[in-house]
């Protein structure tokens, strides 16, 4: 034992006799090794996610873009007299001059099912947009005129090459003589795909064709803005309080704690709250924006309130100091000095409120947000949805040009958020240029 | 050092003093003569009275009994002290004795520390400052502050001198602000290095500049007493003059409270000088005086490099 701890003793001494120089030198080469290492593993981690990026969004752009285009049919219409009845022009029987003049096209076809067939491969929606042209303009009643109406959405998948030809014709959604028809119609040129401007204006709908994102768009807007105008003023003012005015006591420690905790609550315990309290017992509109926004409210503010609070932790202290020291109130200090360095980091913790708000499904569902809403809302009491609940109804659809919609609106979706931050970081921009 | 001759001239004036002044330290006298100071323990300085000439004929603020603790630790101890009008005081000590808190407490500026409490009383024009009735408001425009640490606003030099003239309502007009701005500047002797760049960030400028800055928005107020908390602690020679030569024109027409670790710097720009000792106020005199002959053995031993 003895001689082990001298020769223990003896080793160490040796080594310290080893100059520092010398031994840093020693460890240099692992230290290095070890450091290029950690390099290359960040570097290949940051690269694996720029790879799930780029794969996520070729994925869904590849799968959306065609959203963007719908198949055009043109039709020589006849606003026939007979049908269209002056009197009630609103009610007239529209699908009637559609048919008449897909007959037109093909007068060949002659039996019911055939004809029914055929009918087929315009959407219903065509109809529609002869009612809406007569009664802007009643002076087509008798004309003839040439129009792109817009086709079905089975037409629609076939031109864009989403339905395989070759498949036996019982396992193809569309008959072999649809194809053929569509084909005719193809080498008569009365087929086009155009810029799918319905998509952009149009509110949900049974038919794919006919199914656009503006309500869905509009719901989000509006329920951001009533979640904005409500959580914004609300969680700044509470950390303003929180961090400047309020005494520090086990009162404000326990309302600290509860705010955390708020934070952490799934959002679906939200939904439930909304539908509880604003519903039920106050008896707000369902699925309307207004409801959805003071929902996401509940959810955003702790997030608003902590980022506010920590950004207000952030100024410095001598700021307060020196604006104490020139006789500053404690409401002026804070208001001409604390908050103006503070904005940044508040809109920071808004936007990130903001964006989760934004794709967040759970708590709307519970408040009516998941209703088939037609149309596009025109007020926060309005009963809308908004972009998610959209993304989930369709991506739901059977229908299988709902399936470039869902991906469609997840582009909007994405869009919409980098709008937001584009904003966001303007707004940054501009409270920081303030020194 | 000193000379046996010297020593004993001070001397006689500082008996002088305290008979014709100072009823209450008579009594403990006799304990802090040269003769018997050699030797003072911890517990002595608990329970010692300062000693020299804590108080003046015209003063513009007196202290009396301030005693102030963070928490249930005591910073301050029953200070007792005059500041003169027109006067530079200055307040040495070694780090942690309480020279910041207590010039703190002469514009409340502790009452920003929640564990801070203090209690004695403070009397500026008559009033106690700590009363009930006092708004600090007004009193901090009354009793400026320069920080240790350059603190200009993250705003132009320009909104950094109009910044108290405004809130306090002091100018009428645009011209009147701009008047003010270029005197405070000019007084604080920077106003021909920014005078072609006011609407620059005050932060950008060096740590000198950035304090005279900050004395220059604290004279923009127009205060009658200003207090300064080691200004020159993070300023080269040549700022430092220029600071010390303002302090030495400003004691025209202010009366100022400088903390100080220099003592070079203490006997330069000041005519009195506290020193505090472990939240104690040890010794207070005529700077000269208590630099060339200090009563107080711990006096004594600071000035002279033994300790602190
Ligand atoms: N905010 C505070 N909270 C708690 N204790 C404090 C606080 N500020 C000061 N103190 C304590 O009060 C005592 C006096 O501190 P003070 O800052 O007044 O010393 P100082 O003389 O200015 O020192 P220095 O020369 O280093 O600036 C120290 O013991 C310090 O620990
Ligand atoms: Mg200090």
């Amino acid at each position: 034992m003895y001689i082990r701890t001298q020769m223990g003793h003896q080793d160490k001494k040796t080594t310290t006799k080893a100059s520092a120089t010398e031994r840093v030198q020693l460890g240099l080469a692992k230290r290095r090794r070890k450091e290029e290492r950690f390099r290359k593993l960040s570097f290949a981690a940051v690269l694996l996610s720029i790879g799930f990026l780029v794969l996520l969004f070729a994925s869904i752009i590849s799968n959306g873009w065609p959203a963007f285009q719908r198949t055009d049919i043109l039709l020589d219409v006849h606003f026939d007299q007979k049908v269209l009845d002056v009197n009630s022009l609103v009610n007239a029987n529209y699908g009637k001059l559609v048919k008449q003049a897909m007959r037109d096209v093909f007068p060949e076809v002659t039996s019911r099912r055939d004809k029914r067939e055929l009918y087929r491969l315009v959407s219903s929606g065509a109809s529609y947009e002869l009612q809406k042209m007569v009664t802007a303009d009643p002076t087509l009643i008798g004309k003839t005129v040439s129009l792109w109406l817009p086709a079905d959405d089975l037409t629609d998948m076939l031109m864009k090459g989403k339905i395989d030809r070759s498949l036996p014709e019982a396992e193809r959604p569309i008959s072999n003589k649809q194809i053929q028809w569509i084909d005719q119609l193809i080498a008569q040129k009365r087929l086009k795909k155009n810029f799918n401007t319905t998509f952009f204006q149009a509110g949900d709908s049974r038919e794919p064709e006919l199914s656009g994102i503006k309500g869905a768009l509009t719901g989000s807007l509006f329920t951001l803005l009533v979640t904005l105008v409500l959580s914004f003023p609300v969680a700044v003012a509470a950390a303003i309080y929180l961090e400047e005015f309020a005494p520090k006591n086990k009162w404000t420690d326990l309302v600290e704690v509860n705010i955390n905790n708020l934070a952490a609550v799934p959002s679906i315990v939200f939904g439930l709250l909304g539908l509880a309290v604003f519903l039920n017992f106050f008896g707000m509109p369902r699925s309307s924006p207004l409801v959805g926004g003071m929902v996401l409210s509940l959810m955003t503010l702790p997030t608003i309130i902590i980022a506010s609070r920590a950004s207000l932790k952030a100024v410095p202290p001598s700021i307060r100091e020196a604006a104490l020291g020139v006789g500053a109130s404690k409401m002026q200090t804070v208001f001409h000095h604390v908050i103006p360095l503070a904005m940044p980091g508040m809109m920071t913790g808004t936007i990130i409120g903001l964006s989760q708000a934004l794709g967040e499904t759970a708590p709307l569902l519970m408040i009516g947000m998941v209703a088939f809403i037609v149309d596009v809302p025109g007020s926060v009491t309005d009963p809308a949805t908004v972009l998610p609940v959209q993304i989930f109804l369709w991506a739901d659809s059977p229908e299988r040009a709902f399936v470039e919609r869902t991906s469609a609106a997840i582009l909007v979706l994405l869009m919409f958020l980098i709008s937001m931050n584009g904003v966001a970081i303007y707004l940054r921009r501009k409270f920081e240029r303030r020194w | 050092m000193i000379t046996a001759e010297h020593t004993s001239i001070n001397k006689v004036q500082y008996f002088n003093g305290l008979n014709e002044k100072e009823q209450d330290t008579q009594d403990t006298m006799p304990a802090f003569t040269p003769t018997t100071s050699s030797l003072v323990t911890e517990s002595n300085v608990m329970t010692q009275e300062t000693v020299g000439k804590p108080f003046v004929k015209s003063p513009r603020m007196t202290c009396r009994e301030v005693n102030v603790w963070y928490d249930d630790k005591q910073a301050i101890m029953d200070v007792n002290i005059d500041i003169g009008k027109n006067q530079v005081l200055a307040m040495i000590g070694p780090s942690g004795c309480g020279k910041s808190t207590f010039l703190r407490c002469l514009n409340r500026m502790n009452d920003t520390v929640p564990i801070c409490r203090v209690d004695g009383e403070i009397i500026l024009d008559g009033l106690d400052i700590y009363d009930k009735k006092i708004d600090v408001v007004p009193l901090r425009a009354k009793v400026g502050m320069v920080f240790q640490k350059p603190n200009p606003f993250p705003k132009s030099i320009y909104d950094n001198i109009a910044y108290g003239p405004k809130i306090h309502g002091l100018v009428n007009n645009q011209t009147e602000l701009d008047e003010v701005v270029e005197y405070s500047l000019t007084k604080a002797g920077l106003w021909d290095e920014v005078k072609d760049r006011l609407d620059q960030p005050g932060t950008g400028l060096s740590g000198g500049q950035q304090q005279r800055l900050c004395i220059a928005r604290a004279i923009a107020v127009r205060p009658e007493i200003i207090l300064m908390d080691e200004p020159c602690s993070a300023l080269d020679p040549i700022a430092t003059a220029t600071v010390e030569d303002l302090i030495d024109e400003l004691r025209e027409q202010y009366t100022i409270v400088i903390v100080t670790h220099n003592m070079q710097q203490a006997a330069r720009v000041s005519q009195r000088t506290a020193y505090f000792h472990l939240g104690k106020l040890i010794e207070v005199g005529i700077t000269d005086q208590l630099f060339t002959n200090p009563s107080h053995q711990l006096t004594e031993d600071y000035i002279t490099g033994r300790f602190g």
